[in-house]
């Protein structure tokens, strides 16, 4: 009992004592998933001894714990959805980070041709007119959204037993594509940490419209005064400097290049 | 079967070399569910005695929503609090979402009506043992509340472990209102669940059999603890 009780102070004071300097801040799961937050979360620590805690879900939630003022900034990856957030006055402006890019993945004997294709239209033209199964996120992520623009780009809409929408994240989505043996589209990033490939490969890359723009988005303080305006701004600086620069432009995968740094670092914040 | 092996040894190395991580979201695992057991029992012992002794109109009513609420959906109640908790939300001035204190908040929800279902199933039956003797001697209803908890305190326990394994296990609601933060929110269950969408199954099942042997070390500790009153009347 006397142990119990123990437990319930420490939890308290765990939680009380860990306000100093932390702030949190809402991420994709493609980006975490890379790998990279394990890469600049320390070196954010070293740098400006701030805590960041991350916050890992799809695009459509991030905005929606950003428009709640759960969290205190958000780095995203689907323009539309960040200027929207903007636009209602949720955020303050938008800085552009870094890219990176997205992959067709499917079965290595590609039955649907779509690795042949010229560019990622042709690509899904390839799946959908093979009804070869194909696996969509389906959970209102940057990825998803992206994925329902080139099918819309292709002028295809998707539907029937062969278009699987499964709503769960990057990893589970590969999960049961590898399971099925199905196409799906994947950020690079999450492809190459991706532990269970079973019978998977990419089979479809490099086309200019399958790159994939991140920003970063502080939660507007006049509509949640409680946000670490601060430590946000640091964090921004931080972002844009040469050193992140330099790990970002560095960070490999079994000799891939994953992100390439983009933001332009003479820009100033817009107040 | 290879992942089933592989993540047993991984369990097995994980454990024996004190891995700094997994002590710390085992320990916070703990923390949570103790936490929310103790503030559960606080709640549902008493009422579960009260709703033995007291006769009102809507007992069976009570009663019946207790049970069927035994089965409450974790994934609706972390929802439920994630509104409530969230800064645009009723209690957002507070701050506790994607803190411990909001797990311990929906863990506490789900138990309170298993806890408080199963004690009192126990404390009627002993009820019915005492009525005579303890209406002859014209104790308070409080009183009476006491004599009955105190009594039934080895049932009691099983009711308490029922509540622990229920929370221990569960991953819905926390991850909702946790967030599976590292360092912060993270513990076994939501680590098994992100460590299985990165697609890294021996981890995930590692993690999954250090998750079994803690709630069964408890369990047995707590039964150990138990038999060292056994003199006493159960």
């Amino acid at each position: 009992m006397k142990r119990t009780i123990m437990a319930a102070v420490f939890a308290l004071a765990a939680t009380g004592a860990a306000q100093a300097e932390e702030m949190k801040m809402a991420v994709t799961t493609s980006f975490h998933n890379s790998g990279l937050s394990d890469i600049l979360l320390p070196a954010i620590k070293e740098d400006t001894g701030i805590d960041v805690q991350l916050l890992v879900v799809g695009t459509g939630q991030a905005i929606k714990l950003g428009e709640a003022g759960d969290v205190d900034a958000i780095l995203v990856h689907s323009r539309k959805a960040e200027e929207a957030f903007l636009a209602a006055g949720h955020g303050t402006h938008r800085r552009e980070i870094m890219y990176n890019d997205f992959i067709f993945v499917g079965p290595e004997d590609d039955a649907a041709g779509a690795g042949k294709a010229e560019d990622a239209k042709g690509a899904l033209a390839a799946i959908a007119g093979a009804e070869a199964d194909f696996v969509s996120r389906g959970d209102d992520s940057g990825t998803h959204k992206k994925e329902l623009s080139l099918w819309a780009a292709a002028g295809i809409t998707p539907a029937g037993a062969w278009y699987k929408e499964v709503g769960a994240g990057m990893g589970a989505s590969l999960n049961t594509a590898a399971g099925m043996g199905a196409y799906i589209m994947s950020d690079r990033a999450s492809w190459l940490n991706f532990g269970n490939k079973a019978g998977l490969d990419i089979v479809f890359e490099g086309d200019p419209v399958l790159f994939n723009q991140y920003a970063y988005l502080p939660v507007n303080p006049e509509k949640h005064g409680h946000v670490k305006s601060d430590l946000v701004a640091q964090l921004e600086d931080w972002l844009v400097s040469d050193r992140a620069k330099e790990l970002i432009d560095s960070y490999t995968i079994g000799g891939e290049t994953l992100f390439v740094f983009n933001a332009d670092q003479m820009a100033k914040a817009a107040e | 079967m290879v992942d089933l092996w592989s993540g047993l040894a991984q369990a097995f190395w994980l454990v024996v070399t004190f891995d700094k991580e997994l002590l710390e979201i085992a320990l916070r695992s703990l923390q949570v569910t103790l936490s929310a057991l103790l503030i559960a029992c606080v709640i549902a012992l008493p009422l579960a005695a009260l709703l033995a002794v007291r006769r009102f109109r809507a007992r069976r009513m009570v009663v019946a929503v207790l049970n069927a609420l035994m089965g409450l959906p974790p994934v609706v109640v972390g929802l439920i609090v994630y509104v409530i908790l969230s800064r645009s939300g009723p209690l957002g001035a507070l701050g506790l979402l994607f803190t411990p204190w909001a797990m311990i908040i929906a863990q506490v929800i789900i138990i309170v009506p298993l806890i408080a279902s199963i004690a009192h199933q126990s404390l009627r039956d002993l009820w019915h043992e005492y009525h005579d003797l303890l209406i002859s001697m014209n104790v308070t209803q409080r009183q009476k509340v006491a004599t009955l908890l105190w009594d039934a305190r080895r049932a009691l326990l099983t009711a308490a472990l029922a509540g622990f394994g229920r929370a221990i296990g569960e991953v819905g609601a926390i991850m909702i209102v946790g967030g599976n933060i590292d360092h912060a929110t993270r513990v076994l269950t939501t680590a098994i669940a992100l460590e299985t969408g990165k697609g890294e199954f021996a981890l995930a099942l590692a993690l999954g059999f250090v998750l079994i042997a803690l709630a069964i070390s408890v369990n047995l500790a707590i039964h150990w603890v138990g038999r060292t009153e056994r003199e006493g009347r159960w």
